[in-house]
């Protein structure tokens, strides 16, 4: 049984057009690892899940209800958090607020604040800074907490390790392994091929807003990747 | 010396009302980046549907009335916002000034067919003579004091409205980044509504309050948008106690013009603005971040 | 090389065969309308010089807000100050009234830049209503000129008003054909503007001002001219007006109302066209036969259209009719036109 089954997604901005019919699931409790080049949708793939961007003629199931459609507020009560790329914090909030409101939606089912903490001890110590005065890595774990407050069944992360240097990349990995252990979903758009394939059990690669490439992580072989990241260009 | 000492003094009780004219233009402003054009305009139309109230339930004191305009200016922003303008919400901020002008103009003319052009006021019994002897022969009114009370008061409650509760933090956050706080569970169009409507509440106070101290008209509303847009600019953009001080800066740069001849008293107020624009842009209290 | 001469099969036109036509009718109409006063009873042209003075302002504001971005609600100062220029020069400086009109334009235009670098410390909604606060700055201001009749303001005096006249044309002919004049320059100019380097700026700065700049345009110098043409339009379009008024009050010339309807017609006609404040200038005015006896319903149904068309159709009435035909009587926008044959085989071009 699927957590998310997306069949035939197309999303557009305006008139241009940068999904097509992409087809896409999740079991639960599986990590899925997104590649592709820049401008091959991933983002955009995210954002249409997350309600963030409205698809056309699509289906999108979540734990055995449609969603397309559904606004990205109605969303996130159903147990999908989004960390967005290049973070998002609200720059006029405090960490702590920043945090509180990853919970806005789900207040009863929430973390309580002391688990991030535990999870991120060196958000404790800033609680009441503003969120933009931390260095990136910090506001990273900032966007993550915000994000899994809110006690998701599907965590999606776009770009965690964009601008960061590779000690806070490890870090932040390391975090996820430990909500992966608690079972829930994830789905990460990774630039990084290696960190990629070493860290999921399933890969889609996307290109010009296709899927080109699927399969287990530990069974794609270097070259298909290769084509299927950069196009055809390289075989021809 | 005691008449410059008046002059200041009432000043500030006139800057009181001015500050609560501005309360609710600077919320909305904070969190939408929007100007209502017809908030002057709503503020007249509560102070005439305060008249209208007390006229059919026979209210002995139009304070009363807040109970129920209260509630009614609240749902009249709520829906406002929802339906008129959030459609109209974008990046381009020339449809939401030019609907709510129209607005303005609408109000205006409804009221004098509804109306007339005649000067109405609301009667406020014992309490609008009331004062206290100061020394020097100074008095103070009971209903100005009280006036600067209920303004400083009704700012406190915004800015903890928006500081330490879950829908200021929202609101906030929406403030800051529309997209994400949708992400985080948001529906930013139901939550500017709620500040529109919070910004009518303080516009239904402002209504009585000064439908007691002044005689006011169908056409008094576009006056007091200017006051209340001076004392938010002056006060720095986005600080609501800023925009207190604004107030009452505003108001006693009118009564020390008004010192040196009557038609000074509002021109004065207007070239203390602008020259608080051309000295210091951003206001004399500008909010801190961003 | 075969890319460089293909990119040259193409063009960037900004006339279109319906501009063409258009301006063949346009130069008929203004032959039209020139020998008017020759033929048409006071009434009519005295309607007719209304009719062009509110399609200048309303071009203006156009030019304004719905090019360069700038939301002024404050053009009644440029409009008073114009009638008081003209009543003073004319009557207290002895110039002739037709020379004080131009004056008036003239201390529009240099009072504008002053005015610019206030106001454009504000931005968007809030320049709007600073630029109202000015207005109303100048209103309290006139009003405490004793020499120009304080509050209840001045008459021009009858010999004045007698001196209006240029050669053997009277005085109706002479206003006449000045509003003529400046409802054509009015459009002419926008027209000339945004067909220019500065015009594509306006575009760039309305759509994304920060890309705008960032690409190199610079908007503030842009908005400026405009600020400071318009001031000048707004300020000779308000000598006119009280030229022909005869009577000016600080009450009247800075009321608030001037600028309001420029914003009806503008809005009703569709914002950032050339044609749309000509057709709401007509709707405007045809709404005024017939609704102007009914007093504030007349200004409460213009409000409710206006709001509905804001929400309904933001680009007007001229604009929600020329959008799925592709027609411009005066077309601004370029357009690229590629010529298949010659990008098909890129010799031709040589030929």
């Amino acid at each position: 049984m699927n957590l998310l089954s997306v069949s035939k997604l197309n999303a557009y901005y305006g008139d241009f057009q940068a999904l097509f019919d992409v087809d896409f699931h999740a079991h639960p409790g599986e990590v899925i690892a997104i590649i592709g080049a820049n401008g091959a949708g991933k983002s955009t793939f995210l954002n249409a899940i997350a309600g963030n961007v409205t698809g056309r003629g699509n289906s999108i199931t979540f734990a055995e209800e449609a969603i397309s459609g559904l606004r990205s507020w109605q969303i996130v009560s159903r147990g999908i958090a989004l960390v967005p790329e290049g973070r998002r914090l609200f720059s006029s909030l405090t960490v702590e607020e920043n945090l509180l409101m990853g919970a806005y939606a789900n207040t009863k089912d929430a973390w309580p604040l002391t688990h991030i903490y535990e999870t991120f001890p060196q958000l404790k110590l800033k609680a009441k800074q503003s969120a933009l005065s931390l260095s990136g890595g910090e506001q990273q774990m900032v966007a993550i907490g915000r994000a899994l407050i809110s006690n998701p069944l599907l965590l999606m992360c776009d770009e965690l390790s964009l601008g960061l240097a590779p000690m806070v990349v490890h870090d932040i990995y390391e975090t996820l392994t430990t909500v992966r252990e608690r079972g829930v979903t994830l789905i990460i758009v990774e630039q990084n091929v290696r960190q990629a394939l070493a860290f999921a059990d399933r890969v889609y690669c996307f290109q010009e807003g296709r899927v080109s490439l699927t399969g287990r992580a530990g069974e794609l072989k270097p070259e298909d990747v290769s084509r299927a990241y950069f196009g055809l260009a390289g075989a021809a | 010396m005691n008449g410059w000492i008046d002059s200041i003094l009432q000043g500030v009780m006139l800057g009181a009302i001015y500050a609560l004219f501005a309360a609710g233009l600077s919320l909305v402003f904070g969190v939408m980046r929007l100007v209502n054009v017809a908030h002057g305009d709503f503020i007249v139309l509560s102070a005439f549907i305060a008249l209208w109230l007390q006229r059919i339930t026979g209210f002995s004191s139009p304070f009363l009335t807040l109970i129920l305009l209260v509630p009614l200016m609240f749902l009249v922003g709520y829906v406002l916002q929802r339906v008129i303008l959030n459609p109209a919400f974008g990046a381009d901020i020339l449809r939401p000034v030019l609907i709510t002008f129209g607005l303005s103009v609408i109000i205006q003319n409804g009221l004098l067919q509804g109306f007339s052009a005649d000067s109405q006021k609301l009667h406020g019994g014992k309490l609008e003579v009331a004062s206290i002897a100061l020394p020097g022969g100074l008095a103070i009114g009971v209903l100005p004091l009280l006036t600067l009370g209920v303004s400083a008061a009704m700012i406190g409650l915004l800015q903890w409205m928006l500081y330490r509760t879950k829908l200021g933090r929202a609101l906030r956050a929406t403030s800051a980044d529309l997209s994400t706080a949708g992400l985080m569970g948001v529906n930013t169009s139901h939550l500017f509504a709620m500040a529109a409507g919070i910004a009518m509440v303080t516009v239904a106070v402002a209504g009585v309050f000064t439908g007691i101290r002044a005689s006011f008209d169908a056409v008094s509303g576009p006056d007091w948008l200017i006051f209340a847009f001076e004392a938010v600019i002056i006060g720095g953009l986005g600080s609501l106690w800023g925009t207190l001080a604004g107030g009452l800066i505003l108001g006693m740069a009118q009564t020390t013009g008004a010192r040196f001849s009557p038609g000074w008293q509002l021109l004065s107020g207007h070239l203390v603005f602008l020259a608080i624009l051309i000295l210091c842009p951003r206001g004399l209290f500008p909010r801190r971040t961003e | 090389m075969t890319t460089e001469l293909k990119a040259r099969a193409i063009r960037v036109k900004q006339s279109s065969p319906v501009s063409c036509i258009s301006a063949v009718g346009a130069a008929l109409l203004v032959a039209f309308l020139i020998s008017a006063p020759s033929w048409i009873d006071r009434g009519h042209l005295s309607l007719l010089v209304e009719f062009f003075y509110f399609l200048a302002l309303a071009q203006m504001w156009n030019l304004l807000a719905g090019f360069a971005g700038i939301i002024s609600l404050g053009q009644q100062a440029f409009l008073g100050l114009g009638g008081y220029v003209v009543f003073f020069a004319a009557m207290r400086m002895g110039w002739n009234p037709v020379a004080a009109l131009v004056l008036a334009g003239v201390v529009g235009g240099l009072v504008a830049v002053p005015g610019a670098l206030i106001v454009f410390r504000l931005h968007g909604a809030y320049l709007a209503i600073g630029t109202w606060v000015v207005a109303e700055t100048f209103k309290l201001a006139f009003s405490e000129v004793k020499s120009l009749g304080a509050g209840s303001g001045i008459s021009l005096l009858a010999a004045v008003a007698r001196a209006v006249r240029i050669g053997p044309f009277s005085r109706d002919t002479v206003l006449y054909g000045a509003a003529l004049l400046i409802a054509l320059l009015s459009i002419v100019c926008s027209y000339v503007l945004l067909r220019s380097q500065a015009g594509l700026a306006l575009t760039a700065i309305r759509d994304n001002e920060a890309t705008a700049r960032s690409v190199g345009v610079n908007s503030l110098r842009i908005k400026l001219l405009v600020f400071v043409g318009t001031g000048f339009g707004t300020a000779l379009t308000g000598a006119l007006i009280y030229l022909s008024k005869l009577r000016i009050s600080p009450a009247a010339a800075f009321d608030i109302n001037w600028t309001s309807y420029m914003i009806f017609i503008v809005v009703i006609g569709g914002i950032g066209t050339l044609e749309g404040p000509i057709v709401g200038t007509l709707v405007f005015f045809l709404l005024r036969q017939y609704l102007a006896d009914l007093g504030s319903w007349y200004l409460i149904v213009l409000g409710v259209v206006a709001v509905v068309v804001m929400l309904k159709m933001p680009s007007g009435l001229w604009g929600t009719f020329a959008k799925n035909r592709d027609i411009s009587l005066f077309p601004t926008r370029r357009r690229l036109f590629l010529n298949a044959d010659e990008y098909a085989d890129p010799g031709k071009l040589r030929a």
